[in-house]
């Protein structure tokens, strides 16, 4: 295998959500086959600005998968073709040489694009600020160990917390639906005893803000576990819809 | 030592100091707190949960941050644990908090306050009471209760854990909190700001200066006072584990406005990440330390050596760490296997991008207790490095290298968390306090929750209560000629029209930083860095280029304004080396070793914190220095020998 290929870019403009945007090619030489697409991109950035031509903007910050900023259609799919991998985890190697990679932002109403390939996910959060917590406030709580959880519990609890609020699941269904998203929610704070009581009102209150902020009904098409970098389990959304 | 550097420590005893600190501290009703505006910046696990109690407590909280979202923050990555003194039993309780003080001053290398040490400890059991309430998922035992493990530098197990994401478990917590805050009006989120200047009116901070990094309009928030939960400056190297954006910017623009820099040489190198391998690589992902507990570190014997590690028999292996430190062996502490990686690799022996790199091997374990065994520990962080490096590491030996991890020095704080300038508070990794000259395993995310969920929410009341009175006209004007200055350093960056990106020159001066004031330092090697980064600094000036973009949005200005502060930083951080003639902790002087290659400490004229002053008349810096004192810990020598 190669260490270095020839990449071509063909990438969605758009300077702001009021304006048009439209398709362009960038040619890419030497990348190192070590490198990941976000680096990548940072070189032709790189090779962009020194051209004075507007790089390219997206989202990204930590660079290891876990802080849910990076993602856009990569040939079509939210984090590109591995499973279970967040877009600033695909790594170079995964493309042929001269291989084309078609960018576009998440296409979703409730995401207004902010800039080429980077969109407003503020939807996302007042999900949560609708009700996504326990009212709990600091100083009062109980000794930890008063309740008992069980490992299983704890485990499928954590498994749901795990969402990264990426928003890949809205962008790969085809209604835009959060409903996995808000499943993992309710899932993770319904599971453990502590969130037993408030377990109703908070369903009611973030499925209602789900409507408010433009998402989708659930398509029942699962893309949304398919393109989850965490592979967060469409089940949830049943085990939403039962309980 | 001088008078003006008053940490406000309490007196006595310092068990159960800060209990008898609340008990003198001032309060509000909470009417007069609704009457309080309080800034926040930065919506990390410290500044998350400062917000979040806060404003409960009925104070009204504007939360600035530059990512799209608070769950965002570099918190997020940590991976580890939260390290906690608890114990079922009443009468062992005082055992486990005198543990972990001891491990977090004797980890700090004797270069932190022995109270605010005694008081992270004293608090730890209640945050893990608090973060169960909140619904963080930690790991369980069978019978339901929690679970802990053990983490480096400790000989107890007292790690509370949510697999390998820790953090981001902790995070998701403060976040909910604050969204429950948000959802009742109490906390407003300014989400997508930079955070470019302090404003100080009558020498009391009341507001901050951002650039709004949608439209690139610059904004100005008024308080009546200010909190930085900025994180810490890793990114200085250029290349560290950190996240992308995170920067010094807020800190130092409040230290350009007055607030003193405490010991910004103290930064902490994680021995185990992933190599560089090549220009463009955008950051060091860290692998666990806990790989070490089944990973064999080793270097072909032969010099510059090509061969595929598979192919070089076990003779011809130097496992350096199990030579040196026979007893420890691969476990040694952080700063001692960085140094001797580094040693090594620097005569030759390296492996991989520029001879940066060495082996950690499982094939031993794996043949020792099987693939499924090593699999089941490891698993995720096992296809995290293959995902990276797209070799299988139960296969193929591991590459790693010490990377710029974590950093200890900050803006300085008084007990109370308050820094020299009245009314602004920093949190987090963003000031100097309990982890002195290296900080110890799993102690972050504890003290950013100590600092935010409970010491700093008494002490900001109490400040308020004795502060009451805004004056209004001051502020316009301080707010005016803020907003000026940054208006003009913006448009400064704008007009040099050069040549080279941003990213050009930081990692010029990442090259420059971990070369010579990194894993270790000397002195000829700080003052050629110290004229390196003027050169480099000169060039930026000279030959940036930021391109036009013909909207608000400019991600390559954004990155400048950091650069640009980063420069300064960097050069303060070498200046705080060369007068520190000491090694402790993570900062080794090679000049003062032990025989045995050991860190030599210098209590004599170095047990202080220093504390740098920036004097803006003639844009110099003044070095004072806080002396620190031991009451229930004597000072003595680490050894792993």
């Amino acid at each position: 295998m190669r260490d270095f290929i020839s990449i071509k870019f063909k990438v969605w403009r758009q300077v702001s959500n009021e304006s048009n945007g439209l398709y362009e090619e960038f040619s890419l030489e030497k990348v190192s086959i070590k490198l990941s697409l976000l680096e990548a991109l940072d070189q032709l950035n790189e090779e962009l600005t020194t051209k004075n031509i507007r790089p390219i903007t997206f989202d990204h910050d930590c660079r290891e998968g876990i802080c849910g900023s990076c993602g856009f259609l990569i040939n079509g799919q939210p984090h590109g073709p591995k499973r279970g991998t967040a877009t600033c985890q695909l790594y170079m190697r995964n493309f042929k040489d001269n291989a084309l990679i078609i960018l576009e932002p998440w296409r979703a109403k409730s995401f207004p694009i902010i800039q080429d390939l980077s969109v407003d996910r503020n939807a996302l959060d007042k999900l949560i600020i609708s009700g996504g917590y326990f009212s709990t406030e600091t100083g009062n709580s109980p000794d930890a160990n008063s309740i008992p959880i069980s490992p299983k519990q704890a485990f499928s609890s954590f498994e749901t917390a795990t969402c990264i609020g990426c928003g890949a699941c809205v962008a790969g269904c085809k209604n835009a639906s959060s409903s996995l998203f808000v499943a993992a929610k309710l899932a993770h704070l319904g599971q453990l005893p502590q969130g037993i009581n408030g377990k109703k009102e908070r369903s009611i209150k973030m499925r209602k803000q789900m409507t408010i902020e433009g998402f989708g009904q659930c398509s029942n098409n699962l893309e949304c576990e398919a393109v989850c970098p965490k592979e967060i389990s469409a089940d949830w959304i049943s085990w939403m819809n039962k309980s | 030592m001088n008078n003006f550097i008053n940490p406000n420590l309490p007196t006595g005893e310092v068990e159960g100091a800060w209990q008898k600190t609340i008990k003198n501290l001032s309060n509000l009703t909470i009417e007069n707190k609704n009457k309080f505006e309080i800034i926040i910046v930065g919506c990390g696990l410290s500044g998350s949960s400062a917000a979040a109690t806060l404003a409960e407590e009925g104070f009204k909280i504007k939360l600035l941050t530059y990512h799209d979202s608070p769950r965002r923050a570099h918190s997020v990555s940590a991976q580890g644990g939260i390290n906690a003194a608890r114990s079922i039993l009443d009468e062992k309780n005082k055992i486990v908090i005198d543990q972990l003080f001891q491990d977090t001053v004797l980890g700090g290398d004797f270069r932190a306050r022995e109270a605010s040490c005694q008081r992270l400890s004293e608090l730890s059991s209640s945050i893990i009471d608090q973060c169960v309430s909140q619904g963080v998922p930690f790991a369980r035992e069978y019978d339901g209760t929690l679970a802990t493990r053990r983490f480096g530098g400790a000989v107890v197990s007292r790690t509370f854990y949510a697999r390998g994401q820790t953090g981001q478990q902790l995070l998701y917590g403060a976040y909910q909190a604050l969204s429950r805050q948000v959802n009742l009006g109490n906390i407003e989120l300014f989400t997508k700001r930079d955070v470019l200047d302090l404003v100080i009116v009558n020498d009391i901070a009341r507001g901050v200066i951002a650039r709004n990094l949608i439209n690139g309009n610059l904004e100005t928030y008024k308080a009546n006072c200010v909190v930085l939960a900025t994180g810490g400056y890793s990114n200085v190297y250029y290349l560290s584990t950190n996240s992308l954006k995170s920067n010094a910017t807020a800190i130092w623009r409040a230290h350009k406005r007055g607030a003193n820099f405490a010991n910004p040489s103290f930064t902490q190198i994680h021995p185990t990440c992933i190599p560089p391998e090549g220009i463009y690589q955008s950051k060091l992902t860290l692998m666990s330390e806990s790989l070490r507990n089944d990973g064999r570190i080793w270097l072909p014997k032969k010099i510059n050596s090509k061969d595929d590690p598979e192919n070089i028999p076990e003779h011809e292996r130097d496992y350096f760490l199990e030579r040196q430190y026979p007893k420890y062996g691969n476990l040694v502490p952080r700063d001692v296997a960085s140094r001797r990686a580094r040693e090594i690799c620097e005569k030759g022996f390296g492996i991989g991008f520029g001879g940066k790199g060495v082996y950690l091997d499982l094939q031993d374990s794996i043949n020792r207790d099987g693939l499924e065994v090593i699999k089941a520990k490891y698993g995720n962080l096992l296809e995290m490095y293959e995902r990276i490096v797209g070799e299988d590491p139960t296969k193929v030996p591991m590459k790693i290298y010490p990377a710029p991890h974590y950093t200890m020095g900050g803006l300085w704080v008084d007990y109370n968390l308050m820094s020299n300038i009245d009314g602004l508070f920093v949190l987090g990794e963003a000031n100097y306090s309990v982890h002195g000259a290296n900080r110890l395993g799993a102690n972050a995310l504890l003290q950013c929750l100590c600092d935010g969920y409970f010491i700093s929410p008494k002490t900001i009341t109490s400040w308020l209560a004795n502060n009451k009175s805004m004056d209004n006209r001051s502020i316009d004007e301080a707010c005016k000629e803020a907003l000026n200055y940054v208006d003009k350093k913006v448009k400064a960056l704008q007009k040099i029209k050069g040549e080279k990106p941003v990213d050009y020159f930081h990692r010029a001066l990442g090259e420059i930083m971990i070369s010579k004031c990194g894993i270790t330092r000397n002195r000829n090697d700080l003052k050629s860095a110290l004229e390196e980064v003027e050169i480099l600094r000169n060039n930026f000036y000279s030959n940036l280029k930021i391109p036009e973009t013909n909207s608000g949005l400019n991600v390559e200005l954004e990155k400048a304004l950091r650069v640009e502060d980063f420069f300064e930083l960097s050069i303060l951080m070498i200046k705080d080396a060369i007068e520190r003639e000491e090694s402790c902790g993570a900062h080794f002087r090679e000049e003062y070793q032990t025989k045995e290659g050991e860190a030599k400490r210098n209590d004599e004229l170095f047990s202080h914190i220093a504390v740098w002053k920036f004097n803006s008349d003639n844009n110099s810096h003044i070095r004072f220095s806080e002396d620190l004192n031991f009451k229930k810990i004597n000072l003595n020598t680490r050894n792993y020998k």
